[in-house]
């Protein structure tokens, strides 16, 4: 159980604006804090972890204080027991792969933990290996096993998947519900990407100028007012061909290439390279199930 | 020709016991340059970048009216310690500790600040006291800057003079180091000796930046 009210000035490449926001968070919930960059998420998990202290606030997490700023209680990043995983993975490059699991574990406890994490991660082959020798996806999974070696209360994700690829995005996303669900631990992920929290949260906290303007299921939230019977796709034309009195345009969406008819009056402003919306009438259809 | 072999070994001990020195208050005092967000950063920064523009006669000559004994800061010491700094082998290891600051400070600091933030973030976010993340990792992250820095801390010892000049005189087994004994030689038209510490020195300075220079290329790859 989570209970904090956060309260700080930030600087944002617009400007200041005021961090104001309250979390109300529950045992072993998934939540994703979703908005555009600069809006303060990744400040409010700081906030959380005590690396950043909030002009006024309070924090109290299974009913321990961690901060109270009017009884001057601030209780060090080192004395709150989280997870932390961050945006540009910071692992140690002096340690391996399980020197900096090692590194993370308590003193206390036995190193079976870190084998099972290694198991688990499918890292056992790379125990050896400097992070530098290692691939995005690969720094990703050991930064993941390590904010887990502490056996936190807490975890928190600073947009953990940002520098990936789709693929690699998928394989994480369905590796980080499994070790979620493996240890039922409470999660705040920071992402920007809808469908990385329609697939991860089970509740959004929407985000805007340093307040939560929304909460609740990811289905709630993005759908509000939005709910269309059209597909929206965004992409870039590859290639404009004429094809007798039409023209036939390749465009990239997503990493899928996908081949659209104009006509002649379209496709005469477009070109090569140029951002284009596709949007498509959503009346029937073909729905396929996956797995 | 008979070598006297005491300024060289003078040389060398003074050069190691300021390295030493300057490792144990260079090292941290680097570090919390790089993180000070203190007003008077910047004019600690020019203090501490003296000496690389300084005279080296004008750093001896203040040091040497400090430790003077008719100086309240030579007598204060003199009380206090027992120590009498000027014309001393101490006293030149306090001037060169002062003047080969700068050499060690620079790239240690440097380093300690391309050092990305999240590494002591996530230090601290493990558990991990601010004593055991500086010791296992930001140290071993800034190896090649603390090999070069604590190489020219020495090497710059090794090569001085004006300071020592100053404040040191040419005391036999005390002060009088390698340079100055290049000087006194040849002063005395005794170039074959002169000749033998100015080698030594030489051929001793380019393994020592060669040394450096090896290594650098070695942590780049």
């Amino acid at each position: 159980m989570i209970r904090a009210t956060i309260n700080m000035r930030l600087h944002g490449t617009n400007g200041e604006f005021q961090l104001d926001a309250s979390l109300n968070i529950a045992e072993g919930e998934f939540i994703a804090l979703f908005g555009p960059s600069g809006v303060g998420k990744t400040t409010l998990l700081r906030c959380l972890a005590g690396l950043e202290l909030p002009e006024q606030g309070n924090i109290v997490i299974s009913g321990e204080t961690w901060l109270d700023t009017a009884a001057r209680i601030n209780l060090a990043p080192q004395q709150r027991h989280i997870g932390y995983m961050f945006q540009d993975y910071a692992l140690f490059p002096n340690m391996t792969v399980r020197g900096n699991l090692e590194f993370a574990l308590r003193k206390d406890r036995n190193k079976k933990r870190i084998d099972e994490l290694l198991a688990l991660m499918d890292l056992g082959e790379l125990q050896q290996r400097k992070p530098e020798t290692l691939s995005g996806g690969q720094k990703q999974r050991v930064a993941l096993a390590r904010a887990l070696a502490s056996e936190p209360s807490l975890l928190l994700l600073d947009e953990p998947f940002s520098a990936l690829d789709a693929e690699m995005r998928t394989r994480l996303h369905d590796e980080i519900l499994r070790l979620q669900r493996h240890f039922g631990i409470t999660t705040i992920i920071v992402s920007h990407d809808v469908g990385e929290v329609y697939k991860l949260a089970s509740r959004v906290m929407m985000m805007e100028g340093g307040r939560i303007v929304r909460q609740g299921s990811p289905n709630d939230v993005f759908s509000v007012g939005q709910t269309s019977g059209k597909f929206r796709f965004s992409g870039e034309i590859l290639a404009i061909e004429p094809m007798d009195v039409l023209f036939s345009l390749t465009v990239l969406v997503g990493n899928q290439i996908v081949r659209v008819v104009a006509m002649k009056d379209e496709a005469s402003a477009l070109h090569p390279g140029d951002r284009v919306m596709l949007v498509s009438k959503a009346f029937n259809p073909m729905v396929l199930k996956l797995d | 020709m008979t070598v006297d072999w005491q300024p060289l070994l003078l040389t060398f001990k003074l050069a190691s016991v300021t390295t030493a020195i300057l490792l144990c208050i260079g090292v941290p005092f680097a570090w919390w340059l790089a993180n000070t967000r203190m007003r008077f950063k910047p004019a600690i920064e020019a203090l501490v970048s003296m000496p690389l523009v300084l005279p080296p006669s004008v750093l001896g000559f203040y040091l040497l009216l400090a430790f003077s004994p008719e100086h309240w800061f030579g007598q204060w010491l003199d009380r206090v310690a027992g120590l009498r700094l000027a014309f001393s082998f101490e006293g030149l290891v306090v001037a060169s500790v002062i003047f080969s600051f700068p050499f060690l400070v620079h790239p240690v600091q440097a380093a300690f600040q391309n050092l990305p933030r999240s590494l002591t973030d996530a230090a601290r976010v493990l558990g991990k006291s601010n004593w055991q993340t500086f010791m296992h990792v930001l140290l071993p992250n800034i190896k090649p800057a603390l090999l070069s820095g604590t190489v020219l801390a020495f090497a710059h010892t090794v090569g001085e003079f004006g300071v020592v000049l100053m404040i040191g005189g040419n005391l036999p087994n005390e002060t009088r180091v390698a340079s100055i004994a290049i000087y006194d030689e040849v002063e005395a038209l005794n170039y074959a000796a002169a000749n033998f510490y100015a080698a030594v020195l030489f051929c001793l300075s380019f393994l020592i930046l060669l040394l450096v220079y090896f290594v650098n290329r070695k942590a780049l790859k």
